[in-house]
């Protein structure tokens, strides 16, 4: 188990009432896993993942990761226990005044790594995500896919033992979708890294994941083991939108 | 070379050099102590990283005193703070204590403002690295807001240059003062005009390196 949530409940104060984001959730995720979190919009699935990093300071219960109790550990300790939990973001977040090189070389150099290795792990992470030609532009210069995976290569950098992901593919077309998650696959079965993965999308949901959370109004409603289909990868081909509008509107006259 | 600026080329260059110390001082203030108060005006609000009701206020309500005060009455407030901090409150020295006041509030609250531009997930990704206030601080908000920060530091130097030019009152001399004592006063009319056309040129090559500088910077 390298996640371990233990009763944890985060509320918001909103206006005059409170608002129950996540209602006592419990959940552990497996070392090795890709854990998907699906449910409607407010259901909870953004605030339960940034519980996991304690992004959110959660009301009551327990937070255990790479076995080490999150919500008990001072601030300093907390700083170093999130550097072994990489995050990315449906808006990739990346500083836009910084090269694609200095985005990824941020987490090395709060490490502390040398100028040495930190250009080599840089160049290393790059090379995964298929971007070393691209290390001194920056990220207004890129697409959305691309910035993902530079955003990918930074939460990388520093070996992380879990990758925490929040609508990492929401902001992209499906093209770039099925580039993004073959990336993320590739990052869990080279380097054993436990995904968790928060989407709306059934599709990305059933294509990557070994488990999913169905979330509701800030509960759990189950957690089911699924076998993966792949990501239905359209073709770049104009006709192939033709054919998928067409064919929905045949659908839907029959 | 016109006549009269031959005539007044000592005066000149002294009260060119005044405006130097005057405004040149109110930058480094600004700088100094500006940016990290308008940090931390920006760190201690409702929702950010170091939220803090009462430093938030304290500070706060500094700067809109400082900024709402008509800047001739907080001159003469000031004097006896000027003459506790300088020995005297007459000068050019003594000027720049009520300048470098207004310029840590001026710009104080453009950095604020400059850091409020910067998207709320740049920073949640900062704190999920592992990163600490300080790195945050210098790594994301500086580094993302750098171009801002310049412009609005072009914006207040330029305030800064018009608000020395009152300090006549105070002896503070400065390229407006003599403008108005020889210019106005004394019934020089052209030499009035020479000095003004000079600060306007002044001026627009200060606003042109800003822009220019804070252009080069901005890669979003
Ligand atoms: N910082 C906050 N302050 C106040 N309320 C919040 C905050 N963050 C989340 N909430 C509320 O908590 C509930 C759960 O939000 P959350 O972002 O976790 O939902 P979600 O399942 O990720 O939704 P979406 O699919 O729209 O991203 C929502 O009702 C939201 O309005
Ligand atoms: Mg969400």
């Amino acid at each position: 188990m390298v996640i371990s949530l233990q009763n944890i409940s985060k509320s918001y104060q909103q206006h005059q009432s409170i608002l129950q984001a996540v209602h006592s959730v419990s959940l552990n995720i497996d070392k090795g896993e890709i854990h998907g979190v699906i449910g409607a919009s407010g259901a909870g699935k953004s605030t339960l993942l940034r519980l996991m990093n304690v992004l959110e300071t959660p009301d009551q219960g327990t937070i255990v990761v790479n076995n080490q109790t999150l919500t008990t550990l001072p601030n300093r300790k907390l700083r170093e226990a999130r550097r072994s939990i990489g995050m990315i973001f449906q808006h990739f977040n990346l500083v836009s005044n910084k090269t694609v090189f200095d985005n990824v070389a941020v987490p090395l150099e709060l490490t502390g790594y040398s100028k040495k290795a930190k250009v080599d792990r840089v160049n290393e992470c790059l090379k995964f995500v298929g971007l070393e030609h691209k290390a001194e532009q920056y990220p207004a210069q890129l697409s959305g896919g691309q910035k993902q995976r530079v955003a990918i290569a930074r939460a990388l950098a520093n070996r992380p033992a879990v990758l925490l992901c929040d609508e990492p593919t929401s902001a992209l077309d499906p093209q770039t979708t099925a580039g993004i998650l073959d990336v993320l696959k590739t990052v869990n079965q080279e380097f054993g890294v436990t995904i968790v993965i928060v989407s709306h999308e059934m599709d990305v949901v059933r294509s990557i994941c070994d488990k999913v959370t169905v979330m509701d109004g800030g509960k759990i409603l189950e957690t089911v083991s699924i076998e993966t289909e792949p990501y239905m990868i359209p073709d770049n081909d104009p006709k192939w939108f033709l054919e998928q509008l067409t064919e929905k509107e045949r659908n839907s006259n029959a | 070379m016109p006549d009269i600026i031959l005539k007044y080329q000592a005066e000149i260059w002294q009260s060119i050099g005044e405006t130097f110390v005057m405004v040149g001082l109110s930058i480094a203030f600004a700088l100094l102590v500006g940016l990290p108060v308008g940090t931390l005006l920006y760190l201690c609000r409702k929702g950010q990283l170091l939220e803090n009701r009462s430093i938030y206020s304290g500070l706060n309500i500094f700067v809109n005193i400082v900024r709402s005060f008509p800047f001739l009455l907080l001159v003469v407030f000031l004097i006896p703070f000027t003459r506790f901090i300088v020995g005297t409150a007459i000068g050019t020295m003594a000027a720049t204590v009520p300048l470098s006041i207004v310029a840590i509030a001026y710009y104080s609250r453009l950095v604020e403002q400059a850091l409020l531009e910067i998207p709320r997930g740049i920073i949640e990704s900062a704190v999920s690295m592992g990163a600490s206030v300080l790195e945050i601080i210098f790594k994301f908000l500086f580094v993302e807001a750098r171009s801002s920060l310049v412009l609005g530091l072009t914006t207040s130097t330029i305030s800064f240059i018009s608000y020395s030019t009152v300090m006549g009152i105070v002896g503070g001399g400065g390229v407006g003062d003599f403008a108005i004592r020889y210019g106005y006063q004394r019934f020089e009319t052209e030499l009035m005009i020479y000095i003004i056309v000079m600060m306007i040129i002044f001026v627009q090559a200060i606003q042109f390196t800003g822009t220019t500088i804070a252009k080069k910077l901005d890669k979003k």
